[in-house]
């Protein structure tokens, strides 16, 4: 038993890839930089957009001015959220389907 | 009982088996069980993410919601909408890439202590006793009133068919009830929705100007503040649904269920655009309700609002539109069950005595008829703690549900993805310290505690402010996972190096 382990364990460790090696490669830390510097961006921007309605609502009244006859601000800067909840989520798969590729080069290069 | 309601109520009943039927014959291993074999297409998952977010809470509670406390309501359909950019931005893909069945298996890419996998599944089978119970609990109520039928006859009804889904059919079976509820639901809506404007020339404009006279509320209907007087309690919940939402374990195990990130991308648009389009509705069927059907006889019909929707029904389209919204309720909520099912025990017979009892040593049969016992076993401890609590207000379950994920779960994936230094005791304190909150504190919350009787669990003057302490709670989970990992020692830099570069790039050992 001890023995099938330790077999096991070895042929494990043969098949381990250098992860280290791939983190601090400066392709892979590119890679990163790059998916950070689109994806910290954007959720900065929708959280503040998403809090900003509570906020706006709880603190102060004049989203409740009439906008379209009967329908107040308030009412359009909650659609607008649902516009951009469909905004940001068509860009983010079209920025991340781009990354795929660059993926897929690096598992290429570092990996297999 | 309507003759309509019976017909459509069995048919619900058959297609669901049938379904059932065949997705046993291709339900063999464990993955199959848990994941589907993660052989779901990006359509398929998403409008079953679809099926496991729109439960009857969104469905029945936010019409209701909005047809008695007007724009208020409405703050939870963007709530529940936004919270799907966290889960995409943040969350999907990396979990994706890391995990295999649970989120203690993505905790556990990083970490290898038990402790840490215990705790995650600890907070998984809290969330999902928790929002099943308050599932099980609303749905006896409901049926019982769409039906006639007693309460316990109808909590038994929703537990047997779910416990049939999740032990024969198990992820695939799972999987399409949510799609089948998915397309009813959405049908059902569209088709309220088209009457309710119908009935206005499809000026929206006009259903706003008389919405504001037909409410107790006047005016002020139509402002927000009816409900949320308190700023920070506000915020609190908002918090708690933005963030909540990428922690829920059903919601999260539905990442697993296709084969890359790709997928799991695709699943989440297709799951945004049928969420979206359903939530904007849901304001048709609140102000209709309002209108049509009036404040005193939804409050008088369910004090909470929940019978708003089938009440519009039956209003606007009469008895077959009534059997018609009543069956997709039924389908609602048997979907949702089954989807707490299926992750409750997959923490259970994975986590718990997969991996930590047997440390990982278990045949690929005795894991599967673990699973298969896992899910019984949850769902008979939840029909039984849900008979109990017939006559308790059940209500906070589902805000504690959303809190724990957002104060523990969300803590720990972020840090295990994104943190170089977080640590096995980082992990376990933030899981502990998120779980422990913001149990203490909805504990002692106005959603426990009521003055009023009948309108919490308890009667008496609460402690904390706000319904919802995410706004506390998730703090003193961040903070929590920060200490732990800061005061002590151990730092793994390989195996960051190894989550990071998995999760980034999608790569699997061919081992696995």
């Amino acid at each position: 038993m001890a023995q099938k382990e330790l077999i096991v364990n070895f042929a494990q460790l043969e098949k381990k890839p250098d992860y280290v090696a791939v983190e601090n490669s400066s392709r892979f830390k590119e890679f990163l930089n790059r998916k950070k510097k689109f994806i910290v961006p954007m959720t900065v921007f929708f959280l503040i957009f998403y809090f900003l309605l509570p906020i706006l609502t709880s603190y102060t009244t004049f989203l409740n001015t009439p906008a379209i006859g009967d329908i107040s601000w308030v009412w359009l800067f909650a659609f607008a959220q649902f516009v951009m909840v469909w905004v940001l989520s068509s860009i983010y798969v079209r920025k991340a389907n781009s990354y795929d590729d660059e993926a897929e080069e690096i598992i290429d290069e570092y990996l297999s | 009982m309507d003759a309509t309601v019976i017909v459509l109520f069995l048919a619900i009943v058959i297609l669901t088996l049938v379904v059932t039927y065949l997705a046993a014959r291709n339900t063999k291993s464990t993955g199959d069980f848990y994941t589907a074999g993660g052989g779901l297409t990006g359509w398929q998952n998403g409008l079953a993410i679809a099926g496991d977010y729109l439960s009857a809470a969104s469905f029945l509670g936010i019409a209701g919601m909005i047809a008695l406390q007007g724009f208020d309501g409405f703050f939870y359909s963007i709530g529940f909408l936004v919270a799907y950019l966290v889960v995409l931005f943040l969350v999907a893909e990396p979990l994706r890439n890391l995990g295999k069945y649970t989120l203690a298996d993505m905790i556990n890419a990083r970490f290898d202590a038990r402790k840490v996998r215990g705790a995650a599944a600890l907070s998984t089978i809290t969330i999902v006793f928790f929002y099943m119970i308050a599932q099980l609990v609303g749905a006896g109520a409901l049926i019982q009133l769409l039906f006639d039928i007693p309460y316990w006859i109808a909590v038994l009804i929703v537990g047997v068919m779910m416990t049939i889904y999740v032990l024969f059919g198990g992820m695939l079976a799972t999987s399409w009830v949510q799609i089948i509820k998915a397309v009813l639901l959405m049908f059902g809506m569209v088709v309220m929705s088209f009457i309710v404007l119908w009935k206005f020339n499809f000026n929206i404009g006009a259903m706003f100007t008389e919405v504001k006279t037909a409410t107790s509320h006047g005016a002020a209907y139509l402002n927000p503040g009816i409900k949320y007087k308190d700023p920070l309690g506000t915020l609190s919940l908002m918090l708690a649904l933005v963030l909540g939402t990428a922690g829920l374990p059903h919601i999260l195990m539905r990442f697993f269920t296709v084969k890359d990130a790709k997928t799991a991308r695709k699943s989440v648009i297709t799951a945004t655009w049928t969420i979206g389009i359903f939530y904007i509705l849901t304001l048709f069927l609140g102000m209709g309700a309002a209108i049509f059907v009036g404040e005193e006889k939804i409050l008088a019909a369910n004090p909470g609002g929940n019978m708003a929707a089938p009440l519009l029904a039956e209003a606007i389209g009469g008895n077959i539109l009534f059997a018609l919204i009543a069956a997709v309720a039924f389908a609602t909520i048997l979907a949702v069950v089954a989807g707490l099912v299926l992750s409750g025990a997959s923490a259970f017979a994975h986590d718990i005595y997969g991996q930590i009892i047997k440390k990982g040593n278990i045949s690929e049969r005795k894991q599967m008829a673990a699973a298969r016992l896992a899910a019984l076993g949850v769902s008979v401890v939840s029909i039984i703690l849900s008979l109990g609590a017939q006559y308790l207000n059940v209500a906070f379950l589902v805000s504690l549900a959303f809190c724990i994920a957002a104060s523990a779960n969300l803590p720990v994936i972020l840090y295990t993805v994104y943190w170089r230094r977080f640590n096995t005791t980082g992990a376990v304190s933030a899981l502990l310290a998120g779980l422990i909150s913001a149990l203490i504190l909805v504990s002692i919350s106005p959603s426990v505690f009521s003055p009023v009787e009948g309108a919490a669990l308890f009667v008496g003057e609460p402690i904390f402010p706000w319904e919802n302490p995410a706004l506390i709670s998730v703090p003193i989970g961040f903070i929590a996972g920060y200490l732990g990992t800061v005061l002590s020692k151990e730092y793994n830099y390989e195996r960051f190096a190894e989550v990071s570069v998995r999760a980034h790039t999608g790569y699997r050992e061919r081992m696995e």
